[in-house]
């Protein structure tokens, strides 16, 4: 029998459920994303006993069936479809041990759908150390389960889990409450009404929008008495239906749980203390800001100078070996190159992922949105905004759709409407080379110049973003309540396994995600910048021969002569003096000019179509960074990147909005065409304004 | 007029009694905020907003605008 077992992996955010996720299916995962909606979808493979293997599903972490966003909204769905495939035939709820209690009510829940459920307890390490004692045999009879108690910490229990799930047949699927107590006339004449459904079931289709077989749902809406009721009437109904599961979950509690409060030593209280401080949370917060740019800029410079080097002798190894011809150039100056430019940034996004994994991971995040509420309800925001806001300077397609978890749809269409304003990674290989090329090398407190120049752009990028959204809350009008709950969970220290896998997973997406555009757009710009249409390009050769004939040139600088002179006169070179107009108040050229244009499919693709048009014709193995050094500008004479076109050229790349993904995601999420559109002219028009501003400023 | 958990100073606790306000959200029942249950006002922001609570052992933080719908009484400490 080849069946696999469909597992379901449920339970509240920061229960752990993602290292169980991770235990029981170790790098056999893959992540993707629910058909039509952007929520990440995460599954895998567990092998169990005698060959039998289990699919599993980490499911969005939830409080409740009660779904209060998209993302809570995919397990209801699922759990509520028979008909899917990925229906559970068990659902693993997973708890953390110190939150039994609160754990404990989506897991009466689920139990009450009658899906096969088993209970992990996790951190179950913690427990001496929070003098918690669990009778396990009297729980597993209360709650009618079985009960796995896990570290994933010490890696204990795994095996317990796997044969519970092997043995899903024999797990109990009788419910915990019985939905008639609730309000005996209500669901007596519900239960009435449709004698075939499970009544809990029910209850949740009526309390909210879920898709499931629409049948049931247009039955539901047709009988006038339950519709009757009032949503303050339904709310009271669900208050009451959470008493009574609280008051089950006690009862199992009382006797099978036991806290020896004087054994529990607590480590929050003294951290939180200081962490969550007037003065010093905002410190500390600055500081491990700072020690992240830090790290992005000076410790993976070592790292992107080999690669880059790496990648300029490969070039110049294939042209040597291969046989001369196009292949051989498409090769060496359109393939490597660009794949080099994707390659080079993967010290730091794998930096940036980590620090994001990381605070996340501790718990420290929730902190942050914490202290940063106040202040950022003041410009239209909310503390949830600060997680897109921080998410952002990796990518802003993660960090919109994190905007989910904001309550007030206001608040959280101003977050996504300025999430791409923070400095993604993206605009970190533009802002690195150019910053390398314009500001001087030197250090004020042991801070290089260079890394603080990165700092000040992330400033400004977070700056505008706030800016912009306080201007936005003034003119929104739009009026929505404000749910503000957030989870304090207790700090943990971050899984290594946890950690590596999320930034593997994130770099892996980022490099094959935008790789595929980047190295698509210089197999096109090298046929661009090598061929051209009419005599000056078919007959350069002839054309420069005779211009210099008077002049005695060495061969080398007549090569070059021609080299330029074809680039000039190719497509490319032809599209660029077009738009070179519009670009020289900001003290570009045409070749930054084309740059600029690619870059509108993915900022990354700067560096690289730089890279490609520059390697064209040129002999001399050279990094990408000293061939731009050497450009000069066409009009002024001197070094094309001077410390005004530079500044011009950050300040266009912080402003503008250069990513079609991020349009998609945007329209996505806000169901409409008006705010990525507005968004794409208003930053894109504010990012010219600036630059034009700053290089006729300092020129 | 009676206490709200917006009159709670840090350290100090209270039993909620009352929350059937239309405009605290279910899920913040769910996490344990309901009639009966111990809650402890364990730090708050500049402002007093948002405040940080230990709702029946639950940690989570609220602002101050929902935490006035929460009705209380204030327990002495002991």
């Amino acid at each position: 029998m080849s069946k696999q077992i469909n597992v379901a992996l449920i339970g509240n955010p920061n229960t752990g459920k993602t290292s169980v996720f991770n235990a029981l299916t170790g790098l056999n995962q893959k992540v993707g994303n629910y058909p039509g909606i952007t929520v990440e979808k995460k599954e895998g493979i567990c092998k169990l006993a005698r060959g039998v293997k289990a699919h599993i599903i980490d499911l969005p972490g939830t409080y409740s069936l009660n779904a209060s966003s998209l993302d809570e909204n995919v397990v209801i769905e699922l759990l509520l479809n028979k008909n899917d495939k990925d229906f559970p035939d068990i659902a693993v709820v997973v708890t953390d041990v110190e939150n039994l209690k609160r754990n404990l009510l989506l897991f009466t829940q689920i139990k009450d759908l009658e899906i096969p459920t088993v209970l992990v307890i996790n951190m179950a390490d913690r427990m001496s150390y929070k003098g918690i004692s669990l009778d396990i045999d009297y729980l597993e009879k209360k709650l009618n389960t079985k009960i796995a108690l896990i570290s994933t910490r010490k890696n204990e229990g795994i095996d317990t889990l796997k044969q519970l799930i092997s043995n899903y047949k024999e797990v109990s699927v009788t419910p915990c409450i019985d939905t008639t107590q609730i309000d005996t006339e209500y669901f007596g004449n519900l239960k009435k009404a449709f004698p075939n459904q499970l009544l809990y079931k029910l209850w949740l289709v009526i309390t909210q929008d879920v898709n499931f077989g629409k049948t049931d749902r247009n039955e539901i809406d047709a009988v006038a008495n339950f519709k009757t009721k009032s949503k303050g009437d339904l709310k009271r109904l669900q208050q009451k239906e959470t008493i009574k599961r609280y008051q089950f979950i006690n009862n199992a509690l009382d006797k099978g749980q036991t806290v020896d409060l004087s054994q529990a030593k607590d480590l929050r209280i003294k951290l939180d203390r200081i962490l969550t401080h007037k003065v010093w949370g905002y410190a500390i917060f600055g500081i491990i800001l700072l020690t992240i740019f830090q790290a992005i800029y000076d410790w993976s410079s070592i790292p992107m100078d080999f690669i880059d080097s790496a990648f300029a002798s490969f070039s110049e190894w294939t042209k040597n070996m291969l046989p001369q011809g196009a292949f051989t150039n498409l090769l060496a100056e359109g393939i490597i190159p660009g794949l080099g430019g994707i390659v080079i940034f993967i010290p730091q996004i794998a930096f940036l992922f980590l620090f994001i994994a990381v605070l996340e991971e501790s718990g420290y995040m929730s902190r942050v949105v914490f202290l940063m509420d106040r202040i950022m309800r003041r410009f239209g925001l909310s503390g949830k905004s600060v997680v897109p806001l921080i998410s952002g300077t990796a990518c802003a397609i993660p960090a919109i759709m994190a905007t989910r978890n904001i309550e007030s749809w206001k608040e959280r269409l101003i977050t996504i409407l300025v999430t791409p304003f923070t400095t993604c990674s993206a605009r970190l290989p533009v802002y690195l080379i150019i910053i390398a090329l314009v500001i001087p090398e030197g250090r004020i407190l042991g801070l290089s110049y260079q890394a603080l120049t990165l700092m000040l752009l992330y400033l400004i990028g977070f700056g505008t973003a706030i800016l912009s959204a306080y201007i936005l809350n003034k003119i929104l009008k739009i009026k929505s309540k404000t749910f503000f709950v957030i989870e304090m969970p207790n700090y943990k220290l971050p899984l290594f396994k946890n950690v590596a896998l999320t930034v593997i997973e994130k770099t892996k997406s980022f490099i094959f995600g935008a790789g595929k555009i980047i190295l698509a757009i210089s197999i096109i710009l090298w046929f661009l910048a090598s061929y051209g249409p009419g005599e000056q390009f078919n007959n350069a050769e002839d054309i420069v021969k005779t211009e210099y004939a008077s002049e005695n040139l060495s061969f080398e600088a007549l090569q070059q002569k021609i080299a330029s002179h074809k680039l000039e006169h190719s497509f490319i070179g032809i599209a660029g003096h077009a738009i070179e107009p519009t670009i020289r108040p900001l003290g570009y050229d045409w070749k930054i000019g084309i740059a600029i244009v690619s870059s509108f499919a993915a900022r990354e693709v700067f560096v690289g179509t730089l890279a490609t048009i520059y390697s064209v014709g040129s002999d001399e193995e050279e990094t990408i960074k000293n061939r731009m050094a050497g450009e000069v500008n066409p009009i002024l004479g001197g070094p094309l990147f001077t410390f005004a076109s530079g500044i011009s050229l950050l300040l266009f790349y912080a402003f503008a909005m250069q990513c079609m993904s991020t349009l998609a995601i945007v329209k996505k999420e806000t169901n409409s065409w008006k705010w990525p559109i507005l968004q794409l002219v208003i930053m894109t028009a504010f990012a010219y304004i600036v630059a034009l501003i700053a290089f006729q400023f300092l020129k | 007029m009676q206490d709200t958990l917006a009159h709670l100073k840090r350290g100090e606790r209270g039993i909620i009694t009352d929350v059937s306000s239309p405009n605290i959200p279910l899920k913040l029942l769910e996490m344990g905020c309901l009639p009966g249950n111990l809650v402890e006002l364990l730090q708050v922001a500049p402002f007093q907003d948002p405040m940080y609570l230990n709702i029946n052992g639950s940690h989570l933080a609220i602002r101050k605008e929902t935490a006035s719908l929460i009705l209380i009484e204030k327990v002495a400490h002991e």
